[in-house]
């Protein structure tokens, strides 16, 4: 076990190093001018003219050898300094801590439906192996599998957006449209007298007592949630119904029939809890994959996360912008996947023979 | 040089050329038993007409879609200006708004009078172009790196099964945005980002079928016999190994098509190139329609969200009865883009 993790630590450092040579390769293949909007924390900088910028490409060093510059770039970033950035029009960072609350939030609610629907599905596919539920599973995961995020969501939007909100009931104004939050409900959680305790609005409008902002907010995600959930729970559904299907050939789960075990009984405490153990392990990849990956969804329904800044900041070339969120991304997922695997080494004892 | 000297040389090429026709040959042959197979699944056999389909259409597009020119065909026709006046940049301005189907458009047009059906006719052959291009070069990549990791083993495969990982690492859609923002944006760029990070998945995939290969007994003779490490691994093993692998592969296409056009919806792409996920893109500002019709514009997004769907839908369809067939081991591997 010890020897396991001592394994995982040591190539930590040799991930990390891999990742951040990769990264600044990447960052190489521009000029020291388009380099420049890493290393200020001010844009009025970056307006002077070319003497200016030549002074500053002087300061920073970064016509010097790659490997001083290399060396200075990892200390910038372990520093978390990632430059000034053109969309966010404030620091990589101060722009990477407004919008990862929205982020956080939107995944928080797609991780429920996203684990039920495959958890229920992929248990009831096995059970009725080959059965017509099984089919019909398979044939909507392979449909899941299909349909791009960015089909499903402009067609959510025009069906649910364009033609259902007009006609529903005042209670439900402002359901469904994009954004996070409607009008009125952003300048009263903008406003003194709302406190932002956490950052996520659905919480915080809890804790102000402002149910009505609560309600709306829930509106907004709805659809964004939908899309997420849609489009994810195919590949978990899979995996629930092969680890099931593995799990009721055991022969704890023959002893537990031949016992008498209630059938019903036998699925639901003998099987499916054995069977949920990759899935648990996997939602740790969940979580990381949905915070990285919401760029379509997030800018398809103009959610103010994280997905849909990277997307902007492609658009307009904001270098700094991308660089950051992508390095903080991945740096984030080496954490998630050591955190992963240490914990399956734990819960599973077979992982550390291996 | 004499003539002595060149002949063993051309008897070689012979030689060689007579083994690749048998290569061929042997491929051909497990392509027909592999369709035999699928046509009797009813899932594999929709998905494989669907295919058939979307190439016919790739195929003949310059028939069904005549360009207006020819030597850039992909750049998507705006004639028939509406109401052509001089907007105060100076530029000529076309009909903005999208146009219902018509009997000079059968599915309508799209902002800035892009042709919605030239478009997905020729975005139906860039898809092809596409995926083809991108599974075909990472694979390369994929094939060396990987049976050199398998076939030497020990502290080269280590290397090199570290580097892949930390590939790996990193998010696929993210990193090829960025990479391709980097390089400037436009399809060439897509191409190269795509390939840069998509290598390592085959290069692992590669190394576990050469590993499984290499135990045969003929291996082993081979080595006996004197043969050198370089003959071995393109003699005997690869070429037993090649065929799960590039099947497999080639039914990246439909997921590598629908990453692409991920990123040509968001922008990544040169505005008028005859790309579905470009046209889904303009659909984006036609989400609302008017006050008496709220689906005014729905085939903006209907029609090049079906091509899209479809075209994916056919690949999954077989990719889920092929990798049946060959190897339960690769199943959803490959982490898809939300």
């Amino acid at each position: 076990m010890l020897a396991y993790i001592a394994r995982r630590l040591l190539f930590l450092p040799i991930i990390l190093f891999g990742v951040t040579v990769i990264l600044f390769a990447m960052l190489q293949l521009l000029n020291p001018y388009e380099r420049l909007s890493l290393y200020v924390k001010d844009p009025s900088q970056l307006r002077g003219g070319k003497e200016q910028l030549d002074r500053l490409i002087e300061k920073h060093g970064l016509k010097d050898s790659l490997f001083v510059q290399y060396g200075r770039w990892v200390n910038k970033s372990i520093h978390l300094d990632f430059g000034w950035s053109e969309t966010a029009k404030t620091t990589v960072l101060n722009g990477f801590l407004g919008r990862f609350p929205a982020t956080l939030e939107l995944t928080l609610f797609a991780i429920g439906p996203i684990l039920f629907f495959a958890i229920w599905l992929g248990v009831l596919a096995a059970v009725h192996h080959n059965r017509w539920i099984d089919q019909l599973t398979r044939v909507i995961t392979i449909l899941g599998y299909s349909l791009p995020s960015f089909v499903l969501g402009l067609v959510l939007l025009m069906g649910f957006y364009g033609l259902l909100s007009r006609h529903l009931p005042p209670l439900f104004g402002g359901w469904f449209s994009p954004g996070r939050l409607s009008e009125w409900a952003q300048q009263i959680v903008g406003g003194e007298s709302f406190h932002a305790y956490t950052r996520l609005v659905t919480v915080d409008a809890l804790l102000n007592g402002q149910w009505r902002i609560f309600w709306d907010a829930l509106g907004h995600l709805v659809l964004p949630v939908a899309t997420l959930s849609y489009i994810n729970w195919a590949g978990y559904l899979r995996i629930m119904r092969s680890s099931m299907l593995e799990t009721l050939r055991q022969d704890y789960v023959t002893t537990a029939r031949s016992k008498g075990v209630e059938e019903r009984l036998v699925i639901k405490r003998h099987a499916r809890r054995n069977a949920l153990i990759p899935i648990v392990t996997l939602s740790g990849f969940l979580v990381v994959g949905l915070l990285s990956g919401v760029v379509i969804t997030e800018t398809i329904f103009g959610y103010p996360g994280l997905g849909s800044w990277a997307a902007q900041a492609a658009l307009q070339l904001d270098v700094a912008t991308v660089l950051g969120l992508l390095t903080f991304v991945t740096i984030l997922f080496i954490v998630v996947n050591l955190i992963v695997d240490l914990l399956y080494a734990v819960i599973d004892p077979r992982v550390r023979l291996t | 040089m004499n003539a002595t000297e060149t002949r063993p040389s051309r008897e070689g090429l012979q030689w060689a050329l007579r083994r690749l026709k048998d290569a061929l040959l042997e491929i051909l042959r497990a392509t027909r038993d592999t369709l035999l197979q699928l046509l009797k699944n009813p899932l594999s056999t929709v998905g494989l007409f669907l295919l058939v389909i979307f190439a016919t259409v790739a195929l003949f597009a310059p028939l069904l879609a005549p360009p207006e020119r020819p030597n850039a065909p992909y750049q998507i026709p705006q004639r028939e200006i509406v109401r052509p006046f001089q907007a105060p940049q100076g530029k000529d301005v076309y009909e903005t708004t999208p146009t219902p189907p018509s009997a000079n458009h059968i599915l309508g047009t799209t902002q800035d009078y892009y042709d919605i059906y030239y478009t997905l006719i020729w975005g139906a052959r860039n898809a092809f172009k596409l995926g083809i291009l991108i599974v075909l070069s990472t694979l390369m990549i994929g094939v060396v790196v990987g049976a050199v990791s398998a076939y030497f083993g020990g502290w080269v495969d280590e290397i090199l099964m570290r580097i892949v990982e930390i590939f790996l690492v990193f998010p696929f859609l993210l990193a090829t945005l960025v990479l391709t923002t980097i390089l400037g944006r436009g399809l060439d760029k897509i191409v190269i980002a795509f390939i840069v990070f998509g290598w390592p998945g085959y290069a692992r995939f590669v190394r576990g079928e050469v590993l499984h290969v290499k135990e045969n007994a003929y291996v082993e003779a081979a080595r006996a016999a004197g043969a050198g490490s370089r003959r071995v691994i393109f003699r005997h093993v690869l070429p037993n190994a090649i065929y799960p692998v590039l099947v497999l592969a080639s039914l990246d296409i439909g997921s590598i098509v629908l990453s692409a056009s991920a990123l040509s919806f968001l922008g990544l792409i040169p505005e008028g190139f005859a790309d579905w996920g470009q046209l889904i893109g303009f659909s984006r500002n036609w989400i609302l329609g008017t006050v008496q019709n709220p689906l005014e514009y729905w085939y903006t997004i209907i029609f090049p969200g079906l091509a899209i769907s479809l075209f994916v839908l056919g690949w999954n369809l077989l990719g889920d009865a092929v990798r049946d067939i060959f190897d339960p081991r690769l199943r959803g591997s490959r982490s898809r883009s939300s």
